[in-house]
């Protein structure tokens, strides 16, 4: 089949899935099947070359600011925005974004891959730069141990070309830099004063000591206010900036997206205009995302590991806001609820828990049962949990802490009563 | 208060063997200890920490292979430690990592023998597969037992020792031969995470009867309300694998 019908024809299929509402990822396997050199074809035209950012946490949120930052500076982008970061979700966004002959209109794309499916495509795109962020435990049902991870983060820094960003804060990702010897290697950190607020897993239960290294960081975060007025500093200049994006985790991906559009734009940087960029960047979808129900907002936190759990319970304050829970366990969710033991609630004690909903609710009530947290209403059934929720805290702002499949079908159903922006 | 019973709880390793939630098996024993009357003193056993005089139930988690390669040495050492308490009838609680290493033995994949302190009488090879899903057991003390493994290693009991339950649905030990865990004495040893306690308080009632027995003679338990824990069990038995 000659390259132009297999583009026409991917594109159809495209067409078709979103008219049955369905997921991203159908048409990109399509194209996958026919043409499996679609991606590296595509992407190859690139002048810019391809970024890859990856890691456990925060890859959509960081991704998306990556991608305004690098548009403020005047280049066209193009990513995979949906969240559907294995292969096939970029094959998906492609074929959205190219035109009849196959070319994409872009000088570069920046690309959010899981672990486990970055590790192939990096075999067939090499990445011009990547940006690595942390190593978690998550889905351990699926990579089986946290070192399992690093080392597929450290196959997606050796394939890389020109430039690599590591988390200096993070010790699996920080020792990365050991494996590399062609690639540029540069950093993002925290001030000390803020790394309290990131332990590592190894330190989950004894809390962040402070972390030795004399690693010299291109953008650290130095100090963060209530009202997401940030300090970074930047190549030994302190920059102010207030963020639209709130948690402190989110926040600390800024320095991270900093650190790496710095590489790939070099000594033209505009930085007034990049920094006014990062000030605009809002949450990507369910990811702190509010949506107005009956004139008060609805947060969407998502939650997948007991790191991205901790540090949202420590970043959202729960005064004067109704809270839900909404556990999952699909296979995008994790099957295992081990990881629900590792998160500490205490910070939910005065407020308690006002609803709690998803397959596991009761593995999640039972968790809150041991933390000694009240909690006013347990339903499984999502979509009338939801309706409770909203009903007996009518006059509140709440706050839905929410696993991936559960925040999907949670959306769909504040679809039905407000206005929720489509996941393009 | 001075006429508060109190009973020591030992986290054995939590620095390097702490991984699926096994804080959670922690918790559950604080917690209904509190709640049937005794006050908990939990306490943390790492390598190179002098071992406790004073102990009353054990607990050890699971751990990554890293993990179990930092702490063999350790443990060769205070194994005979384990062993007294154990003859003792101080119950504790070993799960998947720590399930392994109190056994015989464990062969890696690469045919190297990492030496147990055989306190249970089990051998473990690593195998080809991880065996990862949810887990359904039936034992003859404890009833259904509910919860999730994720181990490479396959665990075969040897004769002097039981195993914990009978697989209903899942791998257990190894897959092969429909068993489950291991039974000796008040020592368990399982690979079911999930955590196993919150899930299955029948086991963490049992644990803490034991020590209470050793401590104090009787054990007059409270009546806790376990209705979460009775839905979260009756959810997690229908789940996929």
């Amino acid at each position: 089949m000659s390259k132009p019908y297999i583009t026409l024809l991917g594109k159809a299929v495209r067409r078709v899935a979103q008219m049955r509402g369905g997921g991203s990822a159908l048409p990109g396997l399509f194209v996958e099947k026919i043409d499996p050199q679609f991606i590296h074809r595509t992407l190859d035209q690139l002048p810019k070359g391809v970024v890859v950012v990856s890691g456990t946490n925060g890859k959509t949120t960081t991704t998306k600011m990556v991608v305004e930052l690098l548009q403020s500076q005047g280049l066209r982008v193009f990513t995979n925005r949906t969240g559907s970061n294995f292969t096939r979700g970029v094959a998906a966004a492609l074929l959205g974004d190219v035109d009849m002959k196959g070319n994409l209109d872009a000088d570069i794309a920046v690309l959010e891959l899981d672990e486990a499916h970055a590790v192939h495509f990096v075999k067939s795109v090499p990445p011009k730069y990547s940006l690595l962020l942390n190593v978690m435990r998550d889905q351990l049902d699926r990579f089986g141990e946290i070192d399992a991870t690093a080392k597929l983060l450290a196959t997606i820094a050796r394939a890389t070309t020109d430039t690599v960003v590591l988390n200096r804060e993070d010790p699996r990702v920080r020792a990365i830099a050991k494996v590399l010897d062609a690639q540029k290697v540069t950093y993002f950190g925290l001030a000390p004063a803020m790394t309290k607020f990131f332990p590592s897993d190894d330190e989950m239960r004894s809390g962040a000591s402070a972390k030795t290294t004399n690693l010299n960081a291109d953008v650290v975060l130095a100090k963060l206010n209530d009202d997401n007025q940030a300090e970074f500093t930047i190549d030994d200049k302190i920059v102010s900036a207030k963020l639209e994006l709130s948690g402190v985790y989110n926040i600390y991906n800024a320095a991270a997206a900093l650190a790496l559009v710095r590489q790939i734009i070099g000594d033209d940087i505009n930085e007034p205009k990049l920094i006014e960029a990062l000030t605009r960047v809002r949450p990507a979808f369910g990811r702190g995302e509010t949506i107005t129900v009956g004139g008060q907002p609805v947060e969407l936190v998502l939650v997948k590991n007991p790191s991205g759990f901790r540090l949202s319970l420590a970043s959202f304050d729960p005064a004067h806001t109704a809270t839900m829970i909404a556990i999952n366990d699909n296979y995008a969710d994790g099957r295992d609820m081990s990881w629900l033991w590792d998160v500490d609630f205490d910070s939910l004690k005065n407020e308690g828990v006002a609803e709690i909903s998803g397959i596991r609710a009761y593995d999640i009530a039972l968790r809150l049962q041991y933390d000694e947290i009240a909690v006013s209403h347990v339903d499984t059934d999502l979509a009338a949990s939801l309706q409770h929720f909203l009903s007996t805290n009518s006059t509140t702002p709440k706050r839905i802490y929410c696993t991936y499949t559960a925040m999907l079908a949670l959306r769909r159903e504040l679809a039905k009563i407000t206005n929720v922006e489509a996941i393009s | 208060m001075t006429d508060q019973k109190t009973i020591t709880v030992l986290q054995l390793y939590p620095n390097d063997m702490n991984i699926y939630g096994d804080w959670g098996n922690v918790l559950v024993i604080k917690r209904r200890l509190e709640w049937h009357g005794y006050t908990p003193r939990i306490i943390e056993y790492n390598q190179g920490d002098s071992f406790p005089d004073d102990v009353d139930i054990i607990l050890g988690g699971g751990g990554q292979d890293s993990g179990q390669d930092k702490i063999e040495q350790d443990l060769l050492k205070i194994g005979d430690r384990l062993k007294q308490l154990a003859e003792k009838n101080v119950p504790m609680l070993f799960i998947c990592g720590l399930y392994q290493l109190v056994g015989k033995s464990f062969k890696t994949q690469d045919g190297h023998i990492i030496n147990g302190i055989s306190l249970l009488d089990v051998e473990t090879i690593a195998g080809p597969e991880r065996l990862i899903g949810n887990i359904v057991t039936e034992s003859d003390i404890f009833g259904e037992i509910i919860g999730y493994e994720n181990h490479s290693g396959q665990t075969f009991l040897g004769t002097g020792i039981s195993a914990l339950g009978k697989v209903v649905k899942g791998a257990g030990n190894n897959g092969q031969d429909g068993t489950e865990g291991a039974k000796y004495r008040n020592v368990i040893g399982t690979y079911l995470h999930g955590s196993l306690l919150p899930k299955n308080p029948a086991i963490a009632d049992y644990l803490i009867e034991q020590a209470v027995i050793n401590k104090y003679g009787d054990f007059t338990p409270t009546v806790i309300e376990d209705r979460f824990a009775e839905l979260a069990r009756s959810v997690a038995s229908k789940r996929p694998r």
